[in-house]
């Protein structure tokens, strides 16, 4: 093809680009009803692309930079970038999901606090995240050693002990609460079901989770224990060293790091639970806490959809989760200082 | 050497007992899918009479209106294949212009989206559903209940890791194999599409299979996005809508458990080294 005809092409396609996307945009501001004009702004939007594209230039390859990196961004900035800093103020508004008519300022973070349901919701979230966060581990390295040691069939068991990790919450939760509620009372001839007591149906929630999760940490930590050098180990059981002392003196430190990465990967992901504890319990039973009955399951991510979603309070809601990403984004910089000064020292 | 062989012996015995236990929920799953609702009151732990009534049951449970299974997997499907397609391509693109372009721009929008990456779901739900219901009305593109919404979400809440994950491997692949494409006068499209895109192959595997499982499972986005009652339904969100219409139908759940569950399964026995690989790399870096 030649430029000439390549450049004539190039701005027929953007002049037709233009004129579809103002026309479309015409009607947007006009009010029109007219069902054409979202087709037509795409197809508008997609010809001055093809148009920049062809256009036969020097700085060709600027426009491919630009050209590659849109997509991704413009999807990331709709849906990433401007709902979060549409929250964070929304947080500080009367918005109800649609609209907001004035300025609260920190009214909101000052009623959540008072509330009974969410300081209740924070302090179980807590205490769930660090019991779930030392079982899942502990659990997890237990797995792992036994999957590295000198035991038959350990690849079968590495795969069998992975599988709960690949069916999503809400499936598992419902079948763990048929486990809960019919065949435990029946193996368990005449018990009530855990999931009726309220400190019960969190441990459930915790027996839930470890087993779901137990088996990809433990992956990680067999990554991590594979790369401890043979010769190393080696000349440990030359020195006489036993099992356990080769373990606690040699792997475990070696390893420091797959530690920092299972500890802090366990605590975020028991922190932002969802799924489980909707598909369990789903926030119930109730307990009586200062004379107002609270969810006695209900956690944080659970808390911030109920009070949006099914109370309707969406700026509560909103404000409940801006909470949330800051201890998420505190967690996460302990982490990185972490590494930051394990790299430092080695 | 004795003390060794009884060792090894108790570590057999032990990994066989915790199989056993681990996967005792899926087999309660599959014996009791196979026993009438009022069989499964009685004795939920012994084996069913008839094997014969899993199929009664599981067709009852495809054809059920509120489940709909096919409709659901398909959708599942598509949303899950599109999504993963135009986000491989999507952020191998975009990691390959931010690794080769040493700008401070470059460097600002890496920066975003590493930093984006601790930004949890719940914080921008709330917006988002307003944002979208604000863009179907004014520029009339419907991204709620729709399937091109739900897949653009997914391409803005996966690229962040992905771009992640694949900046590092980009960074590792030398640059003269660019520069030789340049001189032989190869466009730089053509030069990534045909050089650099092929080689990031293993890096594209783990991306896949960390945003595929993560898609595929995934219930809060599509329960906002698509409604628990909308014409487009996910697998996790028809069995929860399920669940709601049929309080303790335990036969027909259980069913609908186990009809969810087997297409992942299938799917890990032939590709099980590749996705627990691709699932551990992505948790490292």
């Amino acid at each position: 093809m030649n430029v000439q005809l390549k450049k004539t092409i190039s701005i027929a396609a953007m002049a037709a680009g233009i004129i579809g996307m103002a026309a479309a945009l015409y009607m947007d501001f006009s009010g029109s009803a007219s069902t054409i004009r979202g087709p037509l702004l795409i197809a508008g939007a997609l010809l001055v692309i093809a148009g920049v594209y062809l256009l036969p230039t020097r700085k060709h390859r600027s426009i491919i930079n630009v050209l590659f990196l849109f997509p991704l961004i413009f999807a990331f900035a709709v849906t990433v970038l401007i709902p979060f800093a549409c929250g964070i103020f929304y947080s500080m508004t009367d918005w109800n999901g649609i609209k907001f008519e004035k300025f609260v300022g920190l009214g909101n973070y000052i009623s959540m606090f008072k509330s009974n349901d969410y300081i209740y919701s924070f302090v179980v979230t807590f205490i769930f995240t660090v019991i779930n966060m030392l079982a899942v581990n502990l659990v997890a390295f237990g797995l792992a050693l036994l999957c590295t040691s000198k035991v038959k069939g350990r690849n079968f068991y590495r795969a069998a002990y992975f599988i709960p990790n690949l069916i999503g919450g809400i499936v598992l939760g419902y079948v763990w609460q048929f486990i809960f509620n019919k065949v435990m009372t029946t193996v368990i001839e005449g018990s009530t079901s855990m999931l009726t007591d309220p400190n019960l149906a969190i441990a459930a929630i915790l027996i839930v989770s470890t087993w779901q999760y137990a088996g990809y940490i433990m992956m990680i930590y067999v990554t991590g224990l594979q790369s401890v050098p043979k010769d190393i180990l080696e000349a440990s059981n030359v020195d006489g060293a036993n099992q356990i002392t080769t373990l606690l003196k040699i792997k475990v430190p070696m390893i420091a790091n797959t530690f920092t990465v299972c500890i802090f990967l366990t605590l975020v992901n028991s922190f932002k639970q969802f799924d489980l504890n909707l598909a369990i319990t789903n926030g119930a039973p109730s307990r009586i806490l200062a004379g107002k009955p609270v969810q006695a399951t209900e956690f944080l991510a659970l808390n911030i959809y109920n009070t949006a979603i099914s109370k309707n309070q969406y700026a509560l809601g909103q404000t409940k989760a801006v909470v949330f990403f800051i201890i998420l984004a505190i967690v996460s910089l302990t982490q990185v200082s972490i590494s930051k000064k394990k790299e430092v020292e080695m | 050497m004795k003390a060794q062989k009884i060792r090894t012996g108790i570590a057999e015995i032990i990994g066989v007992i915790l199989t056993i236990i681990i996967l005792a929920p899926f087999l309660l799953v599959v014996v009791n899918s196979a026993k009438s609702s009022a069989d499964i009151i009685t004795s939920p732990i012994s084996l069913p009479e008839h094997w014969g009534q899993i199929f009664t049951n599981l067709s009852n449970v495809i054809h059920n209106q509120n489940f709909n299974y096919w409709n659901s997997f398909f959708s599942s499907l598509l949303i899950t294949a599109v999504s993963l397609l135009l986000l491989t391509v999507f952020s191998s693109m975009a990691a390959w212009v931010l690794v080769r372009n040493k700008t401070k721009w470059s460097s600002f929008i890496f920066m975003l989206f590493v930093s984006a990456m601790v930004i949890p779901f719940q914080v921008v739900m709330l917006p988002l559903l307003s944002t979208f219901r604000e863009t179907s009305n004014f520029f009339g593109i419907q991204m709620l209940q729709s399937y091109k919404g739900i897949i653009f979400a997914y391409l803005g809440f996966g690229g962040s890791m992905s771009v992640f994950i694949l900046h590092g491997f980009v960074k590792g692949i030398p640059y003269e194999l660019e520069e030789a494409a340049w001189i032989d006068g190869c466009s730089p499209e053509g030069t990534f599409f045909r050089i650099i895109f092929p080689l990031l192959k293993p890096v594209q595997v783990t991306v896949l299979i960390l945003n595929g499982i993560w898609i595929w499972n995934d219930y809060l986005l599509p329960s906002l996005m698509l409604g628990l009652n909308g014409k487009i339904k996910t697998l996790p969100v028809a069995v929860s809508s399920f669940v709601g219409s049929y309080v303790k139908q335990w036969d027909l759940i259980l069913s609908a458990a186990l009809l969810a569950m087997i297409p992942i399964i299938i799917l890990f026995l032939f590709a099980q080294k590749q996705i627990i690989q691709g699932m551990v790399d992505g948790a490292i870096k």
